[in-house]
């Protein structure tokens, strides 16, 4: 713009000369009154999703928050022996505490006993101990009944007469970090790790290391879910966007069918399906191929997990494939092959790369939902069939142990995050198309 | 452009040639009945005609990608009913362009080289050599969606001769464009024809750009070449009253043939009036009724007296004024959309709504079709 233009009246109104900023007619910055008026509706539109962030915030991102914390925060050992838990701290981790600390530990432990409130009895102390060291529970249970009894010292003496256990020097370390509000504990015991008793991070024994197994586990079997899905609707989704409208819409309702039948009854079917005294079965029992007394064990393992979750979760990779192929035109593959291309190399080189975003998205997709499924595994798995899913199932109802569940939670949530991010590196985001 | 060569094309050396070809998808209905044309080499041939008239239909048939229901289509002399497309070796250009998106622009003009396992150098040299003629030397290593609807036009043009077919097929390749780009597109292809002496196959339904590009234009109606024939014998003696009303503009008279001579015959119009005009064939005899058809251009308004044959009075309804010519609505032997264009020349007649003026015409510019 030349000067000339800048000292120009704009409209009568609105003037500017050299390097003062636009104004609006009112006299207010330009900009100014740009932000007030866009803000206006930004806020209109912040309004309107209200009701789905605090949805989100209520039911998402609240138990997510409260999972994290859990899995680090658990003040079984400070509520059970309070007094203990502080005096506990001074020590060096040398030996055994002293004499006064463990009196301190006795005088709690009685009263401890004596208390009913759910959290703070002597049991809750002796389960979180025996996570750490397995087997310890009855250590702490039969101290405790014999604790009001100790009235005077040697208290150690006193103990080590009660158990000889009282003597190893991990006992005491390990109670001086339960009686901690933090800890680190359950994400170890989550990845099959422990501290020894310098309080150093060691490999849990053999016959506790179970969890990373069973997530590799999981990672792999949602891995071979996710690529039988593959393959098996990458033709179907061709065919459906292919056939005329008529028809595909008919086959569509067929793929579309599971999602109207309830979860429980389609893994049910499944059941009666696969079961040794089942449709499958009987009927290669009755062709022949099988002999009656030979009849194979197709569920309540990780085949029938497998089986069952391939069919359920179908839908999700069709979907996305359907939805991007239809977008590709026919003419595509004809150019290809009128410039010479052989079905084969067209369908290569032209049709499959405009695909990716819908593989892309189903892949994603099927894979998420497989890594953190639940029922069908705990219906059909048997135990070679259980996903990490279901441990955490296990100590959120039946173990009771939160923190590891959470933990667990925390560990599965990570690994679908970084899925994510590879994936993000791999393919982009924003080149995932889901319909 | 040499026409009369093209037109007596001897049927033996026709470079394509369709043989009573039909053409049905459901089994009920035909929607190509009993196609014979033949196409000489380096001819551009157009198929126009209406929407569902079986256009890409013939098209699809000729590149491979529908199969012929009955009858023969030969390339250069052989049968290509059982060649796959991809061994046709001809070239296409699909009214979407069909670039392919995930490609650059280079590299969706070497794919038919790759495909022909071309050696690197090669195919370098070619696809420059194919971006300089549509005049986009620096696009190579753009997306197609980064190229305006021109541009994409012409890659996609590039792209079915960088592998230098012999016969290029062309389905509404200008239908997205805005009319003035349509207009310098047209000009680039046939330029690009000349040059190249391509046998190319056009496919439209816009009138102007059949008449302009093409060597012939065979008109399509409902599965059946109407007229096949050069640009100005279409316009200028339609065989038939489909022809003559899609292809410009057409007044049109419904009558009863009274006599008939040589080449010409004595029609009593419904309107009232009595005029001698041209026969065409022997599509209608003594006593039939007939269509006539005469170009606007071609009426003469308030002729010398004796100087014409056919003369009758009209009344003017409607005056539009388009700068070089007087476009006149007039109700002439009942018909009230006769249309006459008017030169504006510095004596024409003075004209006015309302007024009653003569016209006339030659008999031979008037024609006695078929019956509408
Ligand atoms: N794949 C198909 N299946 C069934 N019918 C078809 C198919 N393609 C075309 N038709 C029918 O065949 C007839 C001719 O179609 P075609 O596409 O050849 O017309 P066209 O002349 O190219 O028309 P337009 O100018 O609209 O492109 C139409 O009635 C159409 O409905
Ligand atoms: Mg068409």
């Amino acid at each position: 713009m030349s000067d000339a233009t800048l000292d120009m009246p704009v409209g009568g109104t609105a003037q500017r000369a050299g390097n003062e900023p636009l104004v609006a007619a009112d006299g207010t910055p330009l900009k100014q009154k740009l932000a007030q008026t866009t803000r206006r509706m930004k806020l209109r539109a912040l309004m309107l999703t209200m009701p789905l962030v605090l949805f989100v915030l209520i039911a998402f991102v609240a138990p997510i928050g409260d999972m994290l914390f859990r899995s680090l925060y658990n003040p079984t050992g400070s509520n059970v022996v309070p007094a203990f838990a502080e005096a506990i701290q001074q020590w060096d981790g040398q030996d055994l505490p002293s004499e006064e600390t463990v009196k301190i530990f006795v005088e709690d432990l009685a009263k401890a006993r004596r208390s009913r409130e759910i959290g703070r009895t002597v049991g809750n102390l002796a389960t979180r101990l025996n996570y750490e060291l397995p087997g310890y529970r009855s250590l702490v249970t039969k101290t405790a009944r014999r604790a009001a009894r100790i009235t005077e010292g040697p208290y150690k003496e006193a103990l080590f007469a009660i158990d000889k256990r009282w003597e190893e020097r991990i006992v005491w370390t390990t109670l001086q970090r339960i009686t901690k509000d933090y800890t680190l504990a359950f994400y170890l015991a989550a990845t099959d790790r422990k501290y020894d008793a310098d309080g150093s991070i060691v490999q849990a024994d053999e016959l506790y290391r179970i969890y990373v197994p069973i997530l590799w586990k999981t990672i792999w079997v949602s891995a071979l879910i996710t690529a039988l899905c593959f393959i098996i609707a990458y033709p179907v989704s061709y065919l459906l966007s292919t056939l005329p409208l008529r028809i595909s819409n008919l086959l569509m309702i067929l793929v579309l069918l599971p999602f109207w039948t309830s979860l429980l009854v389609r893994t049910s079917a499944w059941i009666a399906m696969l079961q040794t005294e089942g449709v499958v079965n009987n009927i290669f029992v009755y062709l022949g191929i099988i002999t009656d007394e030979s009849r194979i064990q197709m569920i309540y393992n990780l085949q029938g997990t497998i089986i069952a979750m391939v069919h359920i979760l179908l839908p999700f990779m069709i979907l996305p494939l359907y939805s991007v192929m239809k977008t590709i035109p026919p003419s595509y593959m004809r150019a290809a092959r009128s410039m010479g291309a052989s079905g084969t190399y067209a369908f290569m080189r032209v049709y499959f790369p405009q695909t990716v975003p819908g593989i892309a998205a189903g892949t994603l997709l099927v894979f998420i939902l497989a890594i953190g499924y639940y029922i069908t595994p705990a219906l059909v798995g048997g135990n070679d069939g259980l996903l990490i899913s279901n441990l955490i199932a296990d100590h959120i109802k039946k173990t009771l142990n939160w923190s590891l569940g959470a933990a667990l939670g925390t560990i599965l949530l990570v690994v679908v995050l970084v899925f994510y991010w590879l994936y993000n590196k791999l393919v982009g985001v924003d080149n995932l198309k889901f319909g | 452009m040499n026409k009369s060569a093209s037109q007596s094309q001897a049927r033996d050396d026709a470079f394509v040639r369709f043989e009573n070809v039909q053409k049905s998808y459901d089994g009920e209905v035909l929607v190509v009945k009993d196609l014979n044309v033949d196409i000489a080499e380096g001819e551009f041939l157009t198929m126009l005609g209406p929407s569902g008239s079986g256009k890409t239909t013939s098209l699809m048939m000729l590149a491979g990608f529908e199969p012929a229901t009955h009858g023969e289509i030969y390339l250069a002399g052989e049968s290509i009913n059982n060649v796959p497309p991809n061994k046709r070796g001809i070239g296409m250009v699909f009214q979407n362009y069909a670039l392919f998106p995930h490609m650059t622009v280079a590299e969706n003009l070497a794919f038919p080289l790759k495909v022909r396992r071309m050696g690197r150098a090669d195919i370098e040299e070619r696809v420059q050599r194919a971006l300089d003629m549509v005049e986009l030397p620096q696009m190579g290593g753009r997306r197609p969606a980064q190229l305006s609807g021109g541009q994409q036009q012409r890659v996609a043009v590039a792209r079915a001769l960088v592998f230098e077919p012999k016969l290029v097929l062309m389905d509404e390749p200008l239908g997205a464009l805005d009319k003035q780009l349509r207009e310098q597109m047209q000009y680039e292809i046939k330029h690009i024809h000349e040059n190249l002496g391509v046998t190319v196959v056009y496919v439209t339904h816009d009138q102007t750009e059949a008449l302009t590009m093409s060597d012939r234009v065979a008109v399509f109606e409902d599965g059946v070449i109407q007229q096949l024939s050069a640009p100005d014998e279409l316009y200028e003696r339609p065989q038939n009253s489909f022809v003559a009303q899609f292809i410009g503009e057409n007044n049109k008279f419904d009558g009863t043939v009274s006599a008939i001579s040589n080449d010409s015959c004595t029609v009593e119009l419904n309107g009232g009036g009595t005029v001698q005009a041209a026969r065409v064939g022997d599509l209608v005899g003594q006593g039939d009724r007939t269509t006539l058809s005469l170009r606007p251009e071609r009426v003469e308004i308030a002729p010398k007296n004796g100087a014409l044959p056919n003369v009758l009075t009209g009344e003017i309804i409607e005056l539009i004024y388009l700068g070089d010519h007087i476009r006149t609505r007039m109700r002439v032997a009942g018909n009230e959309e006769f249309i006459v264009k008017v030169p504006n020349s510095a004596d024409h007649v003075p004209l006015a709504e309302g007024a009653k003026v003569n016209v006339g015409w030659k008999t031979e510019d008037c024609r006695a079709l078929d019956p509408l």
